[in-house]
């Protein structure tokens, strides 16, 4: 039976100008290779994987009602974290992390979401070369699951996400509950409990007229520019990933043990309503979590607003972003009240978040201890914009690679420090990370078990 | 160097996917960038409305094409142009190969195989080959706009024989495995540019007939070539200028040139963001959630009407008294409307309302979803109708007094815009956008007319390039005099019909299209036949720029 691997080499052989052309396949080339046999050692009984995610809010916090003032295992939870007491143990606080701008303009809601994620703070989204950190770890764990990753967002918005290749390749988010079912449990989903399996032979069809390469396509990779090659190159790219996809739907997937359907939500039409969009972001999370147990995916995105944040109440005419910058700081609080409570809201269904994790019972303990979770904002103070001391959190134990239930308090290190962090214990091979003065090399050991 | 900054009073668009143009500090929106000529791109994906129109063309409006699209991106203000910098993600093939089984399976199922495949095994042909070739020949030619080649010709039919046995036999589904190969493939997802000789100009490369077809087809009616383009681009008619000029009067005399021409106008007012638009409830209750729908449709409709079907000049889109309405889009604009559907009202003079400014599409589309915003409105006008960026706005903004409504001396949002433009950085900005902005302050966030904000009487004076007025009616009166609109407006329409940026190597053809339309009296059919008939449109010289064409390139781009 010839190995996929080596018929993607052909593939890729055809298309870039060696080799001849294929122009069919034998019929039951579709089982899996190397990849497979990977996901084999770690999926089937073996020991657990380890999932990797992030979890997006926009417009920051107000640091002083954000940051813990006692720094180790034993942090307190200030105002805005509060809702996070039946989870802090799983919970690390990163505070005083900066985002070095090297003397470029901070551009707002832009720069300090764009360095934790690619490294570096781009000047405009066109210009964000480096792919975001969620990638580079799909990359490397990504294969062998049904998604190589998840872009998820309550907002309604599929535009809502940051993740992405480079500036001219986001990964668009599914949008809704309802959507978000429809594609990770519709049809095409297969029970890794289930006693019975028939590999579809509807999944050989689509796999083989997917792959075909032509003389013609050859040719036309043979006379396009550097930039077009690239974007044909990454239609290619993806070509394959659905092509491994559709391969995996051929093989008997191995048992998962807290793995359930989920029930199916109603179609709820989705709102700029913090309430409204907290509930909305409870489903999608605790749908993840099965997904994460049904070994669906081991790399997500979760965006609970945009960068900026659209949260308003009904009934408001003035909504969170625009408080950051508009509301008075009441002189008696010393805060700005209005903002605050978005904060705590949206720090709340951060906690619902950690919690659909935590509920989920995984080997001796939790899904959430394999898994790590990276949370982040734009901006550290909404209202100026701020990039120093940007707020970021972990959740998980990454399989028991680090310790949880920390408050790591920093005096200023870039925040690529974390990003180089996370790739290492997914097991990127990088040893540093980030460009200009974000680049850096150091991880952070105190986390480490 | 230090440009001047600018705050966005509470820019929502900020750095939303979609409106990248808008918010980048990258790039010029109408002059061509200084840098040295770089290669123009020859793969443009298909718009989710391309890929529609496509599909209903080559196989008909019953088939349903249902699922979502990989999000388009906004480049130098345009989707369009956004077109020839995106590819596709693992996930959007994903959703590609989900729509091609999905027209695959309805062409070849048992209600439409008769007419669209029209043949299948018979004793002539006992294992269907001769059929399936005929097939792919003829629907081929449609999806990928020129004749399949040789390879991929054998490739669609030797998936379909392969599929046929995977599938218990099955001919037609073998068919429409097949089918839904091509249908995935980066050929028919992506408009691609094949270039040839200059058979008129040695030493200059050019676009061959099937990708002038492509070009012609796209931009003028919306999709996919029809038969008669195909055979003209067959016959090498389109590589004459007569030829492309039969072909050019023929595609703008159609009633589908409508189709085209709103993809346009859609594009160029940046209508798609309004599908994330929508209002809050109880501050606007008669604000419904499909108003806005309809509010795009009206906005559409009517340009449509004006511009190509009454051939009218574009300025009177600023100052044009009659709106399309229905009754959805009446108890907002309260504008009684007798009948069912759509009707044309035409407001008297005097009246507030009159051209694109103040309807709906414009007025809720840059607000917020609770309150009017003077900013976004000034910015969307100097940024969609004057081709003016307005920069990023400081990182470090206060202007808390903007929120201040208990202070009696801030009741209306212009005094207190009025009050935060004491900050000198935020002024030099502010002051561009918000006197244009308050101008529209008669409108609420949802579009709907007042006298008055918080009990006080609007004023609604404003200023447009040091030319003052008063109120919405004036400030399209001025708009409409003033020579950027137009001069924007051509450049935006070369911009979409290229499908990319301007390069420095554009300057004369933007030159020669700005004068023309001032020629022709600013009629936008005129414009887009003028594009569509000029060499220059279909030069493939900075495709890939080496050499001669590179210096020739620079030499082009030096005259600006």
């Amino acid at each position: 039976m010839a190995r996929g691997t080596t018929r993607r080499g052909f593939v890729l052989r055809g298309l870039l100008g060696g080799g001849a052309v294929t122009l069919g396949l034998p019929l039951f080339d579709c089982v899996l290779d190397g990849s497979g046999k990977a996901m084999a050692a770690t999926l089937g009984g073996g020991r657990l994987p380890v999932r990797f995610g992030t979890w997006f809010w926009g417009s920051g916090v107000i640091p002083d009602r954000w940051a813990p003032r006692q720094t180790g295992a034993d942090y307190d939870l200030p105002p805005q974290l509060a809702g996070l007491k039946d989870v802090k143990q799983h919970v690390s606080v990163l505070s005083g992390f900066d985002v070095p701008l090297s003397g470029e303009a901070n551009s707002p809601h832009f720069s300090g979401n764009i360095a934790v994620r690619t490294g570096s703070p781009a000047e405009g989204w066109q210009k964000i070369a480096a792919p975001s950190l969620d990638v580079l770890i799909a990359d490397a764990i990504g294969s062998g699951s049904v998604f190589r990753s998840l872009n998820l967002t309550p907002d309604g918005n599929p535009r809502t996400s940051y993740s992405f290749r480079n500036g001219n390749a986001m990964n668009a988010s599914i949008p809704s509950p309802l959507e978000m079912y429809q594609q990770l449990f519709g049809p095409d989903f297969q029970d890794p409990n289930s006693a019975n399996f028939t590999p579809d032979p509807r999944y050989m069809v689509r796999r083989s007229v997917l792959s075909g390469v032509t003389e013609e396509r050859r040719r036309l990779m043979q006379r396009l520019g550097a930039a077009d090659r690239a974007r044909a190159d990454q239609y290619f790219t993806s070509v394959r990933e659905v092509e491994q996809k559709l391969a995996l739907q051929l093989q008997k997937p191995p048992p998962a043990e807290s793995c359930r359907m989920p029930a199916k939500p109603g179609n709820a039409a989705a709102s700029t309503d913090i309430a409204t969009r907290a509930a909305a972001h409870k489903l999608m999370s605790e749908m993840l979590a099965m997904a994460l147990a049904c070994n669906q995916t081991k790399v997500f995105n979760m965006a609970f607003s945009i960068a900026l944040s659209d949260l308003r109440r009904d009934g408001a005419a003035t909504g969170f972003h625009q408080c950051t910058h508009e509301e008075l700081t009441d002189r008696t609080l010393g805060y700005q009240p209005t903002v605050d409570g978005f904060v705590t809201e949206t720090m709340n269904a951060w906690g619902d978040f950690v919690r659909a994790m935590a509920a989920v019972k995984e080997g001796d303990g939790t899904l959430l201890d394999n898994m790590l979770v990276l949370a982040h904002s734009d901006v550290s103070f909404g209202k100026n914009h701020s990039v120093t001391g940007l707020p970021m959190m972990l959740a998980g134990r990454a399989g028991g690679k680090i310790r949880s239930g920390l408050h790591i308090s920093n005096g200023g290190d870039p925040v690529t420090r974390v990003g180089l962090t996370v790739q290492q214990i997914m097991g990127v091979p990088a040893d540093a990370w980030g460009a200009g003065d974000c680049r850096v090399n150091r991880p952070l050991v105190e986390l480490y078990a | 160097m230090k440009f001047p900054r600018l705050v966005m009073l509470a820019s929502v668009l900020g750095i939303a996917w979609a409106t990248i143009g808008a918010a980048s500090p990258e790039g010029e929106a109408t002059t061509p960038s200084a840098e040295a000529p770089v290669a123009t791109a020859q793969l443009r994906r298909l718009t989710e409305a391309q890929y529609r129109n496509s599909i209903a063309d080559i196989f008909g409006g019953d088939i349903k094409v249902a699922g979502r699209f990989e999000p388009d991106l906004r480049v130098d203000g345009l989707l369009a142009a956004g077109a020839s910098t995106v590819s596709v993600t693992p996930g959007g093939l994903e959703q590609y190969e989900a729509l091609a089984r999905m027209v695959a399976e309805q062409v070849v199922d048992a209600g439409h195989r008769q007419k669209l495949v029209g043949c299948g095994p018979d004793p002539a042909d006992p294992d269907g080959r001769q059929c399936a070739r005929a097939f792919f020949e003829r629907v081929g030619l449609r999806l990928y706009r020129r004749p399949l080649g040789p390879s991929e010709l054998a490739l669609a039919m030797a998936n379909s024989a392969r599929a046929q046995k995977l599938l218990g036999g099955d001919y037609y589904a073998g068919l429409g495995a097949g089918l839904s190969g091509l249908l995935s493939g980066i050929e028919f997802i992506f408009q691609i540019d094949n270039d040839v000789a200059d058979p008129s100009r040695p030493g200059h490369r050019t676009l061959d007939g099937w990708s002038r077809a492509s070009r012609l087809s796209y931009l003028l009616w919306n999709t996919a070539p029809d038969e008669e383009l195909l055979a003209a681009a067959r016959s090498g008619a389109l590589m004459t200028d007569a030829g492309l000029a039969a072909q050019a009067d023929r595609l703008i005399a159609s009633p589908r040139f409508l189709v085209g021409a709103r993809a346009l106008f859609d594009d160029y007012l940046r209508f798609d963001d309004l599908a994330t638009v929508s209002k809050d409830a109880s501050i606007y209750p008669g604000f419904r959630a499909d108003a806005i729908v309809a509010a795009r449709e009206q906005a559409l409709r009517g340009l449509v009407d004006l511009l190509i079907v009454g051939r009218g000049d574009f300025r009177d889109m600023l100052t044009s008294r009659r709106m399309p309405m229905n009754g959805m889009l009446s108890p907002l604009y309260r504008t009684p409307v007798a009948e069912q559907g759509w009707s044309v009202v035409e407001y008297p003079a005097g009246d507030p309302r009159g051209g694109i400014l103040t309807q709906i599409a414009f007025l809720a589309g840059h607000s917020h979803p609770g309150r009017s915003s003077p900013t976004l409105r000034g910015k969307a006008v100097l940024e969609i109708l004057m081709c003016e960026e307005v920069p990023a706005p400081p990182a470090n903004v206060n202007f808390t007094v903007v929120q201040d409504v208990s202070n009696p001396k801030y009741q209306t949002t212009r005094q207190r815009l009025e009050a935060h433009l004491s900050d000198e950085e935020c002024a030099s900005c502010h002051k561009r956008m918000d006197p244009i902005g308050l101008a529209l302050e008669n409108f609420d966030g949802a579009g709907q007319y007042r006298r008055t904000e918080n009990g006080v009487v609007i004023d609604a004076r404003g200023q447009v390039d040091k030319v003052k007025f008063n109120g919405a009616i004036e400030l399209g009166q001025v708009l409409h005099d003033n020579p950027k609109v137009p001069a924007c407006f051509a450049a935006t329409t070369l911009r979409y019909s290229l499908g990319r940026r301007l390069v420095p190597a554009d300057g004369p053809l933007l030159e020669a299209m700005k004068s023309r339309f001032t020629a022709a009296n600013y009629r936008v059919p005129d414009l887009i036949r003028a594009i569509v008939t000029s060499p220059a449109y279909y030069s493939a010289d900075l495709a890939r720029p080496t050499g001669q064409r590179l210096v020739r390139a620079r030499r082009a781009g030096g005259q600006l």
